[in-house]
């Protein structure tokens, strides 16, 4: 921790983030929380970032909690724990609510607007997070080519993600990029 | 093979069994949960009939926050109530979490070993490339011919210049964007 920033400013922040990811996961906040952590704040390098992002990928379970590694590298388990809760309580706050009083209104014109509205956006988002994540982790052309081969794998085909990922370490250890 | 799911459920389980249940799926999920617990919520467990699940689901993608956290706060509200959805959320994030932690103190401990960053780097690559390609996958539905192909064209762009190329605030971005094509949504709606 520098520069006096509170684990809770990060948190709020966290917060207020994860409430306006509609229509996507908390992936797509990437390139912003990139933004505020390494460009901003400086609490961890470009290449950290990206292993904690790529680290939540390879392990099972949602992909949201490359925040949980963001906040442990920041502050430890105390990090983990409070950078988790901010992007899920608030949220789901509002979702149990929303279960209480509506379920009624789910067919209604406006939220078909807001799902139909939010959904391009958040694809040019996540393109964005593709692109920034790939901006702080990828150092030379041969790794531009093994994205680009993961790309067109994981577009064209089902295969399992886990062994694209596997792949990728090993063409790393065996000194391919 | 898959065999056809009756549209009859077994009786909801209790906050115990969803815990369990959302535990398995969520550790069974590497690389993304929502395909795994498709199957093991409507074609292994029978909690639910496809058309709940994808009914669920929509209105989970609408709401703010990860889908997957909300998509399981629904069904465990729908099975089992207020302790149902806790129960169920609890099940989904607190296996991963450890898993992750552990991972952490790895790299950690290790991150600087050459071997570690070697594997780490290989790893990325790929990472940036699956999520490039969710992002197509993604994006194919919204660019079928005879839809609004030119207009969400425009706003995936728009959206990736902001956040991508820019590095304008999301606040900023969504601010600005989401209003005028939620409202070109709405206003093709009524049409």
């Amino acid at each position: 921790m520098n520069d006096g920033l509170s684990l809770y400013s990060i948190a709020a922040h966290f917060a207020l983030l994860s409430l306006m990811a509609v229509g996507g996961g908390v992936i797509m906040l990437a390139p912003e929380m990139h933004t505020y952590v390494v460009d901003i704040h400086k609490l961890m390098t470009s290449e950290q970032f990206a292993a904690a992002y790529t680290l939540a990928q390879a392990a099972p379970g949602p992909n949201l909690l490359y925040v949980t590694l963001v906040g442990y590298q920041i502050a430890g388990w105390s990090g983990a724990i409070v950078t988790t809760l901010a992007v899920i309580v608030p949220p789901s706050l509002m979702t149990l609510a929303f279960i209480k009083v509506s379920a009624r209104h789910s067919e209604s014109l406006i939220l078909r607007a807001v799902q139909e509205g939010l959904a391009p956006l958040s694809v040019g988002m996540l393109f964005a997070g593709a692109w920034v994540l790939g901006k702080a982790s990828i150092l030379n052309w041969q790794g531009i080519v093994l994205a680009l081969i993961a790309t067109a794998l994981s577009a064209r085909t089902r295969i399992n993600p886990v062994l694209l990922i596997g792949a990728g370490a090993l063409v790393g250890m065996l000194g391919l990029l | 093979m898959t065999l056809p799911v009756p549209p009859s459920t077994v009786p909801p389980p209790g906050p115990a069994a969803l815990f369990i249940g959302f535990s398995q799926i969520a550790l069974a999920g590497f690389g993304g949960v929502l395909p795994v617990a498709y199957r093991g919520i409507v074609e292994q467990r029978r909690w639910l009939t496809p058309s709940e699940f994808t009914t669920m689901l929509a209105s989970a993608q609408v709401m703010p926050g990860p889908s997957i956290c909300n998509v399981t706060l629904m069904i465990g509200a729908h099975l089992a109530g207020m302790r149902g959805a806790l129960a169920a959320i609890a099940g989904m994030l607190s296996g991963p979490f450890l898993i992750v932690i552990a991972m952490g103190m790895f790299y950690q401990y290790f991150g600087d070993l050459a071997l570690v960053r070697a594997a780490l780097a290989g790893m990325s690559a790929v990472a940036v490339g699956l999520l490039a390609g969710v992002s197509i996958k993604l994006a194919i539905p919204l660019l079928a011919p005879g839809g609004q192909r030119v207009w969400h064209l425009l706003f995936i762009v728009l959206g990736f210049i902001g956040m991508g190329l820019l590095k304008f605030p999301m606040i900023e971005v969504v601010a600005v964007l989401a209003p005028v094509s939620i409202g070109w949504a709405y206003w093709q709606g009524r049409k």
